[in-house]
């Protein structure tokens, strides 16, 4: 048997066509309005709630779960194509993005009903945002070093501790957690984390922002003190978190989001270079589509599997490691061969703008989700080499 | 489908398996397997997979054709068969019969042109053209004043200039000095040398990517073999990261190789998503073959880079299977002009096409 994975060519269907017209409408109204400018990435830097109540409002916020919670039962492969469409518009989806495409998920597998029936159909309205508490300030890629303790107390937990890197805390109305309950057993040093549900913006919970070299504010230090968390927000096995981790991953790394994050500089230098591009600007455009082209292939065949309710860990593994190196390295590119532009270039200006914010963007994008040398490691487990 | 798709891979499976195990003839120094494997594939209708029943072929669907090449590249297997598969389908075009034998296509790259005169004799002079030597017959993709013409010419009328490419195949210069063909006739509507090239391309694709599947087998095993620092050096962080990226390379090679090849098969004609498809596959299974084929090769150490060991046979066939059809610097300026004219704002429409 061959260890090689397949990524079997799936076509989209027709729906996802009409589909894509109708996220390209709305989003050229929204331009046209005013709401944001496809020209300018900053949507980490940018909080549209407006913007997402209106995404909710056409039904493209949980459109994957039960109409029970909200959502529109649609298939993975039509929330693919809104997700790309608002990638590659540059639109403002911060508020949105993490609830839609994990925390909604992780609910629907593990919180109580009541919770599910509260939170999920706010999702799907675009009115609630979620940050995910994972990393802290001694465990980033090890997950189960992490500290920040849940003690039991009458009705629920105390929560003692602090995580870091945390996108959006700032402005999150949820966030999804680990926290340890139990001391690692020497069987298992996994044992002992459990997942919760925190409700943001009450007392017990700090946050702190916390700059970065884009000059941006995304992520943040939240700590937490002697914070309470009722019983019925704890989400899944006790003690039982690393069970619950891996089949959400195959979620979160496949996604176009993990090879588009710099795609803007590659337009950008098409329309610099023109109708008529010498030699090398051909040929180094041309190498960059067909590498785009193939993982956005592998990246919706992921999708498919999702779709027929696999597991893909390896294969979304690989996708995120092939797609952050490629969006990492996608702005030197372009600068190589942006030196070559025309200076009468009319976009000379937005282009070198562009690569001013992709380059300075770069260095995050095969660390934050997983690191590169994480997702080898998984890959190197699925060939039988650990 | 799926299950035809089975029964002709299963069915090559089984003959490579059985004539054309790497070890044996890697061992065999005359090449004396060559003949018995190419019955046995003949026997089977293989090569003539892609010409119809009433052309002389088996009549298999495009799609069994490129998972019958897939396989062929997995075997590496040193035979014209995807050569005398192209020459059929080149025929099949313009509904001219298939002869027996071993056959391959001219011209072999994008540069090189064929024309036909007045009297309807071919002249042209076509490099890098695979298996030339051994073929009895070429298909003949021809220029003329009235447009392109597909032709069957018998071998021994061309003048070949003898040669190999960097895995040993041969790899030969061909002049056709106004030859008279078997049989020529008009070429559909549309079809032309770019379509040529860009199947060639995508059937090399396939091979390159069956090829990386092999690489990777075989790199994994040894290194759960190999034992170095006291240990298999599979347990090495840096060999398992050096072979999570050969297992990226060889998954990005087969997506791109497999989706194009699904693209063909089920076009209507070659339109620009089309192209888009079968430059991307050739362009990103060359650079796979690349670095996944180093890193092969560096998991392997010494022993790798014997003639005895069968690595090379995979890694500089699937080096070697880059030049044909269009080298990936020639579709990546090609693509890159495609892009570059339909403008900034149609590339993103172009690359979720599908």
């Amino acid at each position: 048997m061959t260890a090689a994975l397949r990524f079997d060519p799936i076509r989209l269907p027709e729906k996802c066509e009409q589909l894509r017209k109708e996220v390209r409408a709305f989003l050229a109204e929204e331009i046209a309005a005013g709401t944001f400018d496809p020209h300018k990435p900053n949507r980490e830097d940018t909080d549209a709630p407006e913007f997402s109540r209106r995404v909710g409002a056409k039904g493209w916020l949980g459109m994957t779960w039960p109409k029970k919670y909200g959502g529109q039962e649609r298939s993975f492969l039509e929330r693919y194509v809104v997700t790309e469409e608002m990638r590659v518009a540059n639109a403002p989806t911060r508020r949105f993005f993490v609830a839609d495409r994990q925390s909604g998920p992780v609910l629907i597998k593990y919180a109580p009903e009541h919770i599910k029936m509260d939170i999920l159909p706010r999702i799907c309205r675009g009115e609630i945002c979620f940050a995910i508490g994972m990393s802290e300030p001694n465990s980033g890629s090890d997950l189960f070093a992490a500290k920040t303790r849940a003690t039991r107390t009458n009705g629920g937990y105390l929560i003692n501790g602090t995580k870091i890197w945390t996108s959006s805390a700032h402005i999150a109305d949820y966030m999804i957690a680990i926290f340890r309950t139990s001391q690692p057993t020497k069987e298992n040093r996994r044992h002992g984390l459990t997942q919760f549900l925190v409700k943001m913006k009450q007392p017990g919970i700090q946050v702190n922002p916390i700059g970065q070299i884009t000059g941006q504010h995304e992520f943040n230090e939240v700590v937490f003190t002697d914070f309470f968390v009722p019983e019925d927000h704890v989400l899944g096995e006790v003690d039982g978190a690393w069970k619950q981790a891996t089949s959400e991953l195959a979620y979160e790394r496949s996604g176009p989001e993990r090879f588009l994050e710099t795609y803007y500089v590659l337009t950008e230098l098409v329309r610099a270079v023109g109708p008529n591009p010498d030699t090398r600007s051909a040929e180094g455009i041309g190498r960059l589509v067909a590498q785009l082209h193939t993982m956005r292939r592998m990246s919706v065949s992921v999708a498919g599997m999702l779709q027929a309710g696999k597991e893909p860990v390896v294969e979304a593994s690989i996708v995120k490691d092939i797609g952050t190196v490629w969006e990492q390295q996608l702005p030197h590119r372009v600068r190589d061969l942006a030196a070559f532009v025309e200076e009468t270039a009319t976009n000379r200006e937005t282009l070198e703008r562009q690569l001013d914010f992709a380059i300075k963007t770069a260095p995050k994008l095969t660390i934050q989700g997983g690191t590169t040398e994480v997702l080898r490691g998984i890959i190197a487990r699925g060939l039988g080499l650990r | 489908m799926a299950e035809s798709d089975n029964i002709v891979v299963e069915t090559a499976e089984k003959i490579f398996a059985d004539l054309a195990d790497p070890q044996t003839i890697n061992n065999d120094k005359k090449n004396s397997w060559q003949a018995p494997l190419w019955q046995a594939l003949s026997e089977a209708g293989l090569p003539l997979s892609w010409v119809p029943d009433d052309l002389g072929g088996s009549g298999a669907s495009l799609a069994d054709g490129f998972a019958l090449l897939n396989a062929a590249g997995r075997f590496a297997v040193a035979v014209p068969l995807a050569e005398t598969m192209l020459a059929g389908w080149l025929l099949a075009q313009a509904k001219i019969s298939s002869p027996e034998g071993e056959m391959t296509v001219l011209p072999a790259s994008p540069k090189d042109r064929i024309t036909l005169d007045a009297d309807g004799a071919l002249s042209g002079r076509c490099r890098g053209v695979p298996f030339a030597k051994t073929a009895k017959h070429f298909a003949v993709l021809a220029h003329g004043k009235d447009g392109v013409s597909i032709a069957l010419v018998d071998a021994s009328k061309g003048r070949i200039e003898s040669g190999l490419n960097v895995g040993y195949d041969h790899s030969d210069t061909v002049t056709l000095d106004k030859v008279q063909p078997v049989t020529i006739k008009t070429a559909p509507d549309g079809f032309d040398q770019t379509t040529l090239m860009l199947m060639g391309g995508v059937a090399r694709s396939l091979q390159i990517a069956g090829a990386l599947e092999s690489l990777l087998d075989i790199s994994v095993r040894y290194s759960n073999e190999r034992v170095a620092f006291e240990k298999k050096i599979s347990k090495f962080q840096a060999v398992q990261h050096n072979l999570a990226r050969l297992a990226g390379e060889s998954a990005a090679a087969l997506a791109a190789a497999t989706s194009a090849a699904d693209a063909i098969a089920n076009a209507k004609s070659f339109d620009d998503e089309v192209y888009l498809e079968a430059a991307s596959a050739k362009i990103r299974c060359a650079e796979a073959a690349e670095k996944g084929g180093a890193i092969a090769h560096q998991v392997h150490g010494a022993i790798g880079f014997t003639s005895e060991h069968i690595l090379h046979r995979f890694s500089l066939r699937a080096l070697a299977w880059r030049d044909d059809f269009g080298s990936e610097s020639h579709w990546a300026v090609e693509l890159g002009k495609l892009v570059a004219k339909r403008g900034a704002d149609e590339l993103w429409p172009l690359v979720a096409s599908r």
